[in-house]
């Protein structure tokens, strides 16, 4: 069965706080600034949102982001779960709230002190108890939690499998990296960035270095997702929802799935792609830009495999002839991705998505781009969109 | 101490709010590709902007620099100071805390900032205040007051590099039960544990005891690990298990280096392991170079006592 979305959900509005490695605000109080920056470039009120969705890792409960930005009744809220894996499920419940009428204006948003308050690189044993805990019990007495240790467990392997090198690791790093340097928002922003300090850089988790891995941030950012009708009305070209999916495939662990037959490999994000290109009638061809979600450099590699760009085992070619940079087949990570923009867990990347499309991005590409994809932390459950232009 | 006594204390206190603990002072020796290096090297700070000549001419600065966190190490005393130190305002205000039974002390935190970096041949001036004193709090430690000192760093040219704030607090020390001040000292971080539920504990206590097992439904035979509650083939509640005998074959492997947690030894090498039985598990390469483990390589596993608390299997070359 095809789900039927296509066009029926397009976001309408945009907006981020400051990013930063100290804030000095509540988390609650990014929330509300960058939910209100989206209603701002929407030409929204506070009062015309009915929905919200967030991750389930948010602090910020809905109800307090309401009251403190005055938008009264709310009809739709739903959490997605899964850390970076939520950030296009976010987009799936607002769509599925639009597109259904359980709600006219939802806002999707993410705000978190990621680095001067819980830091992911601490581990998970430290200061989160939940039912997760279990789970993660199967690691830690080993010593291996982190997010950066569990991804560089699956890039051993596949880079054993396939003889990627850290060339592409590079590529990947670099071209993300030349992007930030020209984004005044991105902590990259002015920064020269060169292999030999990506090579003279410390070693987190073999083989992941320092410049492998994304930027601990302060900071929020919010997209506000309604009817195309509703859109008509308002101060933004609307950018549409063609297709979007999130899928947890077989035999599935949080970052730990290594009880697959063959451990190296993304199978939850190959399903979500084929999903949303069939819901949306596109393929790959038809994407021209991409946010593709860089937690860790190796991470985009196997996407741009699972979302068909290339053949199993090519990602490495692929990215070494230029691919991801402004010239290339596939401006990717525009923005700077998480590597040197912030790390707001993938959301920054829808607002930067619905940029490639309105073709305001500070990296925006010489060529039309009239679809551009967005996607979810890997690793876990995940899901990606492809956004278009309005027909 | 009556409220009268103590008014008249913190006001001796308070006075010292302001004073010069040290006039500015160029350090002994100029900034040093020497004293850069060797603290790099107990750092375990690999930047070559510090130490690589070299490099740091091709770059941007055109020539090395002195990591910033440096900055107060320019003008530390060295053995001199073993010889007795001369008196200045933060000895007074530590004697004066003493006299008063404020013996114990406890530096808290430091924070510095940076403005200007500073490379070899550079000299670096410090000078010092006391920059505010608390007022008397009740801590863990028993109640007392904080201090702060403030640090302000320029280079020869009179230019501010930075800034560091010592705080201190100094604390009039509360009688501790004996059992805990004896738990105290015995206290020495292990390894995060397992919790412990339902499903995970029987397998948890068969690893205190010395083996690893493996959960088997006992309708179709389905090893399965990590335990869950139901068999996914056949959906039988039913289990019982097989011990492991921790023949195996590592199929990924990564050495952990940064962040070191403590309760860890490292080097840390942790891989997923495929056992002979056939389930993986994900556990320890011990008894060889990290550099040594590779994918494919046979491995033995024993389950053994890793710190005072903690039993696991650690693999070793077969
Ligand atoms: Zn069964």
């Amino acid at each position: 069965m095809v789900a039927n979305v296509k066009d029926k959900a397009v976001i309408v509005g945009i907006g981020n706080t400051k990013f930063s490695k100290e804030s000095g605000v509540s988390e609650l109080s990014l929330a509300v600034q960058a939910v209100k920056a989206a209603i701002d470039d929407a030409g929204l009120k506070p009062s015309d949102i009915d929905g919200m969705a967030t991750f389930t890792m948010d602090t910020n409960d809905e109800i307090e982001v309401a009251r403190a930005l005055g938008v009264g009744e709310l009809t739709f809220y739903g959490r997605s779960h899964y850390g970076g894996g939520a950030a296009t499920s976010c987009l799936h419940q607002a769509t599925m709230a639009v597109a259904t009428g359980m709600a006219e204006t939802v806002v999707v948003y993410r705000a978190l002190n990621g680095r001067s308050g819980h830091r992911f690189s601490g581990g998970v044993a430290g200061d989160i108890t939940t039912s997760d805990a279990i789970h993660w019990g199967w690691y830690m007495p080993y010593g291996l939690l982190t997010p950066a240790s569990w991804v560089a467990m699956f890039t051993e392997r596949w880079m054993h499998n396939t003889g990627v090198t850290k060339d592409a690791l590079f590529e990947v790093a670099h071209s993300t990296r030349v992007y930030g340097a020209n984004n005044p928002a991105a902590f990259f922003y002015g920064r020269h960035f060169d292999r030999a300090e990506y090579d003279a850089a410390r070693t987190i988790a073999s083989p992941l270095q320092l410049f492998d891995c994304c930027q601990e941030s302060d900071g929020g950012s919010a997209v506000i997702v309604t009817t195309p009708e509703r859109a008509r009305d308002l101060k933004q070209p609307a950018v549409s929802v063609r297709g979007v999916a999130q899928c947890a495939a077989d035999n599935q662990e949080q970052m730990t799935s290594f009880y697959r037959e063959e451990f190296a490999g993304i199978p939850e994000m190959e399903r979500a792609a084929e999903n949303v290109y069939a819901m949306s009638g596109l393929t790959v061809d038809d994407i021209d830009a991409a946010v593709i979600y860089d937690a860790f450099s190796p991470i985009v590699l196997w996407q741009l495999e699972a979302w068909g760009f290339c053949g199993n085992g090519e990602s490495g070619d692929f990215v070494l002839d230029g691919a991801l940079r402004t010239d290339g087949r596939l401006p990717t990570n525009t923005h700077g991705g998480q590597l040197s923009e912030a790390y707001i867990h993938g959301v920054n990347g829808i607002v930067e998505a619905t940029r490639l499309v309105r073709g305001t991005s500070v990296n925006q590409p010489a060529k039309d781009v009239n679809h551009a994809l967005v996607t979810s932390g890997v690793g876990i459950p995940t899901g990606g969109a492809i956004l278009g232009k309005m027909n | 101490m009556t409220a009268n006594e103590l008014n008249a204390f913190e006001d001796e206190i308070n006075a010292f709010v302001g004073r010069e603990v040290c006039p500015p002072t160029p350090a002994k020796d100029d900034v040093n590709t020497a004293m850069i290096r060797q603290w790099t090297e107990i750092i375990g700070d690999t930047n070559p902007a510090y130490t690589n000549e070299a490099w740091a001419a091709k770059s941007t600065r055109g020539k090395s620099i002195a990591p910033p966190a440096m900055m107060y190490v320019w003008g530390q005393e060295g053995f001199a100071v073993t010889t007795g130190r001369p008196a200045d305002a933060q000895a007074d205000l530590v004697s004066l805390f003493n006299k008063h039974g404020y013996t114990g002390v406890l530096g808290t935190n430091v924070k510095q900032e940076y403005f200007k970096e500073v490379s070899p041949n550079d000299n670096v001036v410090m000078e010092m205040v006391i920059d505010n004193i608390s007022e008397r709090k009740t801590t863990g430690r028993g109640p007392g007051y904080f201090f702060e000192t403030l640090s302000t760093f320029t280079n020869q040219h009179g230019e501010k590099i930075g800034t560091q704030r010592f705080k201190v607090l100094k604390f009039i020390p509360q009688e501790q039960p004996a059992a805990a001040a004896a738990e105290d000292t015995l206290q020495v971080p292990t390894r995060i544990a397992s919790p412990r539920g339902h499903d995970n504990k029987w397998w948890w206590d068969a690893c205190d005891a010395g083996k690893v097992l493996i959960q088997r439904c006992k309708n179709c035979q389905t090893l399965r690990h990590p335990p869950r509650p139901m068999c996914g083939e056949c959906q039988s509640m039913e289990w019982d298990s097989i011990e492991s005998t921790l023949d195996g074959e590592v199929l990924s492997h990564t050495e952990l280096h940064h962040p070191k947690i403590p309760g860890y030894q490292y080097p840390l090498v942790c891989a997923v392991i495929r056992l002979g039985e056939g389930t993986n598990i994900v556990s320890n390469v011990v008894g060889c170079d990290p550099s040594a483990v590779h994918i494919g390589m046979r491995v033995k596993g024993k389950v053994e006592q890793v710190d005072e608390k903690t039993m696991l299997p650690q693999f070793y070359p077969a």
